[in-house]
């Protein structure tokens, strides 16, 4: 069981409230990433929630149980950290083992886990390395195989992928996902990358200052933001917005279209405006546009086989269906 | 990453150390404010079971007023200074061309070290008899090679001579800190400064000696901590004559020699205070260097 | 910083370095090798370098004078035990300094620092006094707690700069692993501080045994460490360089050789971890 409830949980650090009063049920098994730009608070909301520190008001409830009060290492959690935190002076068998030691784990017990975890994670033959003879992705195994033998309520990720260069990062994605289908445990994830956020999570939470701007589902965040800030948030590139005349003939103070919601041509369209730098990515071909309509350029998503030079003069035309509105305060209408 | 748990956890594992420190400042510390009011010279039968006579200031005004107090402050101020500069300009220098390719750097590292391991009595007692004696010592030998009258240094030039001695045993930590900083110095500062056309000198001014403030700053910390209290080389040498009788000296001599415990702990309190002077100018310095 | 440079120049700053190492090392280089002559040749005119004949008389003569080996076992006793009680004392501490700082932290550490600067001879009388309450006087454990306490504010400032190069993540790790304090020091923060406390167990054991102060002050023989030993020969009794020499020599030989084994720790130490 991994069900894990918050009730007005808030945070003070000294006079700044980093965190104000907030609700969050997180049900068993689920996938759930906190996602949010730095200093948003999902750290520390993570911290939180592992009792690393303490709530300054409100109740983290674990299974139904008030965990408020419990200390870290009893509410049955596992934490993989950003420097993956192994020990350095212990082969990767005695960091894996560590938990169940601390546990007082029976030796042959704790010897099956430990190869078990190893056998799931390809780290059979390093058991007997230190950590500093390891790769970036295998210390990440590691610390992850740290977290499994636990057999832990829930694991907590605080943005585990970020010390990883990009092609590792994005195997190691597939690797926790992976795990998550086969243990069924409860996961919760921290990341300011909305991509991983987009791939893993079954429950997106999007934070800022603090304060939960959306929860859903990664399909329901991309389709239907709350606000402008999950609308920015979420999505690559950046949705468009634009204020102005344009917002108001759609009955808005901010209209949002995504850049694969936006037709380019260059014989007729909504919009006319001139190519500025283009991005190709072979599949794809994302055209920054300035339109005489909005002060910001457009970002255009285009097939890889469209070519237009720098100063072309286009036309776009956006996806009724798939513009968002807003209003003053930046909250989704209709 | 503080709860309350290990917050209370931290403060119980720091109280012995706090305690004991506390104890060992604080006890002596009471006992000698409590004598410095006192006449107590226990050589005339003065003792403390049978109650000593309170005096007041007396022995505050008396220990200022002595024609030793402002010179033992002076040559306090002199040595610890003379001292520091020494030990810092010449640790400067050795330690950048310390940093030079050299062959066989780390004997010569071991070289120059080798003085901070000597005890200080040993120090003293090497430096008043093999090298400064007037008649054997090699620097007497050395005077007379090149047709000189040899000096009688420990008299004639005592306190330079004590300076010089504390010096040699000071220099290597100088040399050792600065030396580890201007390894740590970026070299691509340099080339980008010798790109931009700064001659040598202009490098070593704007580049170098800034880079090297915060550890010229630990050396002047911790070297007038140790400075400030020197006893054993003024102790073997010249015993407090000619000139070199530092406060903390002229303190013991009233204590130990002539047995005034009364004077002498005003002379203490006194000491304490001074030092607390330049502790808190060094503290500010230091506790600003400490949060970059 | 090092840069390339040409053979030339290096040539030129080999023979200035060693001119100066051997400079500031001439001193200690003369001691010991005046210890291996005869009275008369250590103080011939000119003096004589290498060539004279070497003989050991001196040590001998120095031993069964002063009986060395008496001083040498206290100055290893005092320097070791308040060196090992100052650890003890001081890591728990440095822990918490470390890794729980508060507001007051620095405060703390300063102040700590502070209780260095206070003169000794300010409070030399009261602490004979209490010594000699308590029949501490001249005896090794008396000894061992004063030294103890005049080093307790630089280990735990040694340790504490260790302790904060290591990661509060693993310490957190550690846990969320299940280790309670005890375990989480035992197993998890001293093991790799390891290396830091050496080199502040190290730094610690010369200083308390080079202390002059109270070492001179507190003991009159049967405590006596070797810096007691070298001052009964401050006082000239006729032909005497040779034995002084003999007699230096072996009061500072062990830490000398323990030092130089050990430097890379100690330059370590040395700079509080302040300077990198």
């Amino acid at each position: 069981m991994g069900q894990i409830q918050l009730s007005k949980v808030s945070k003070r650090f000294g006079d700044v409230e980093v965190i104000p009063p907030l609700d969050l049920e997180i049900e068993d098994g689920e996938f759930v990433v906190f996602v949010g730009p730095s200093g948003c608070g999902k750290s520390t909301l993570l911290r939180l929630i592992a009792g690393l520190e303490d709530v300054s008001g409100g109740q983290v409830i674990i299974d139904g149980e008030d965990a408020t009060a419990i200390p870290p290492a009893k509410r049955r959690l596992a934490m993989v950290f950003q420097s993956y935190a192994l020990y350095p002076h212990m082969s990767v068998r005695k960091n894996i083992a560590f938990p169940l030691r601390m546990a007082k784990m029976d030796k042959a017990e704790i010897d099956r886990r430990v190869n078990g975890a190893a056998e799931v994670l390809n780290l059979a033959d390093y058991l007997d390395r230190r950590p500093g003879q390891l790769s970036g992705g295998q210390r990440q195994r590691v610390a992850i195989g740290r977290a499994i033998v636990r057999e832990p309520a829930a694991f907590l990720f605080d943005e585990p992928l970020s010390n990883l260069d990009a092609a590792l990062r994005v195997g190691m994605r597939m690797e926790i996902s992976e795990l998550h289908k086969k243990l069924e445990t409860t996961m919760i994830y921290v990341t300011h990358d909305q991509v991983e956020a987009m791939t893993m999570a079954d429950k997106i939470v999007v934070l800022q200052a603090g304060v939960i701007e959306q929860v859903g589902s990664p399909l329901e965040l991309y389709r239907t933001p709350r606000n402008t800030f999950v609308a920015g948030f979420i999505g690559s590139p950046k949705m468009n917005l634009m204020t102005g005349p344009e917002a108001a003939k759609h009955d808005a103070h901010t209209v949002g279209i995504r850049p694969e919601h936006v037709a380019i041509s260059d014989e007729a369209g909504d919009w006319e405006g001139v190519v500025g730098v283009s991005e190709h990515l072979g599949s794809d071909t994302f055209f920054h546009v300035k339109c005489d309509a909005f002060p910001d350029p457009l970002t255009v998503r285009a097939g890889g086989d469209l070519e237009l030079s720098y100063g072309a003069k286009v036309f776009l035309t956006p996806d009724p269906a798939h513009l968002h509105r807003f209003d003053e305060q930046g909250l989704r209408l209709g | 990453m503080a709860t309350q748990h290990s917050r209370s956890a931290a403060r119980l594992m720091l109280t012995p150390a706090v305690v004991l420190l506390l104890g060992w400042m604080l006890v002596p510390l009471t006992l000698t404010l409590f004598f410095s009011f006192k006449k107590y010279l226990p050589m005339r039968g003065d003792s403390l079971d049978r109650g000593l006579d309170w005096v007041g200031f007396a022995n505050y005004t008396r220990f200022l007023s002595s024609s030793s107090f402002w010179p033992s402050v002076q040559t306090t101020l002199i040595m610890v200074g003379g001292v520091l500069l020494i030990t810092v300009v010449l640790g400067v220098l050795l330690a950048l061309l310390l940093d030079q390719p050299i062959w066989g750097q780390g004997v010569v590292r071991i070289l120059v070290i080798a003085p901070f391991f000597v005890m200080p009595t040993v120090s003293a007692l090497v430096w008043k008899n093999m090298l400064m004696d007037p008649v054997n010592g090699i620097l007497a030998h050395l005077w007379r090679f090149f047709g000189a009258e040899p000096v009688s240094w420990l008299s004639d030039a005592s306190l330079s001579s004590i300076i010089l001695i504390v010096s040699w045993q000071w220099l290597p930590f100088a040399t050792l800190i600065l030396l580890t900083a201007v390894q740590s110095l970026d070299s691509e500062q340099l080339e980008a400064a010798e790109m931009d056309g700064a001659p040598v000198l202009k490098r070593f001014w704007h580049i170098v000696l800034p880079h090297l403030s915060r550890a010229i700053t630990i050396v002047i910390l911790i070297q007038t901590i140790f400075l400030l209290s020197i006893f054993a080389e003024i102790f073997v040498t010249t015993g407090g004559a000619f000139g070199t009788r530092t406060l903390t000296y002229l303190i013991f001599q009233r204590v130990i020699d002539s047995q005034n415990i009364g004077l002498g702990s005003a002379g203490g309190v006194y000491a304490i205070i001074l030092a607390n002077i330049v502790a808190i100018f060094l503290m500010r310095i230091v506790g600003k260097n400490l949060d970059a | 910083m090092a840069r390339s440079t040409t053979t030339k120049r290096k040539i030129l700053t080999t023979g200035l370095a060693w001119a100066v190492g051997l400079l500031i090392f001439f001193p200690i280089l003369w001691t010991v090798l005046t210890s291996f002559k005869t009275e008369a040749q250590a103080i011939n005119d000119p003096p004589l370098f290498l060539f004279f004949d070497w003989t050991l008389e001196n040590y001998a003569v120095v031993q069964e004078r002063s009986d060395y080996m008496r001083f040498l076992w206290n100055s290893v006793i005092i320097a070791g035990g308040s060196t090992l009680l100052g650890i003890i004392v001081a890591v728990p501490a440095a822990w918490s300094m470390a890794f729980v700082p508060s507001r007051r932290t620095k405060d703390i550490l300063l102040w700590m620092l502070s209780t260095k600067m206070l003169p000794a001879v300010g409070v030399l009388y009261p602490i004979s006094l209490i010594f000699v309450e308590f029949n501490l006087l001249d005896t090794r454990i008396g000894l061992i707690m004063v030294l103890m306490l005049i080093n307790l504010p630089i280990i735990v400032w040694m340790l504490y700069t260790y302790f904060k190069e290591i990661p509060g993540e693993i310490l957190e790790a550690a846990r969320m692993d299940g280790a309670t304090l005890k375990e989480e020091i035992l197993y998890v923060l001293t093991p790799m501080a390891i290396p830091g406390i050496a080199s502040t167990i190290l730094l610690n054991f010369i200083l308390a045994w080079n202390e002059a102060f109270w070492t001179l002050n507190l003991t009159a023989a049967s405590a006596a460490p070797l810096t007691a030993f070298i001052a009964s020969y401050s006082s000239p009794e006729g032909l005497f360089f040779a034995k002084l020499s003999a007699a230096s020599t072996m009061a500072i030989a062990p830490i000398l050789i323990l030092g130089w084994f050990s430097q890379k720790q100690l330059v370590r130490g040395l700079t509080f971890g302040a300077v990198k």
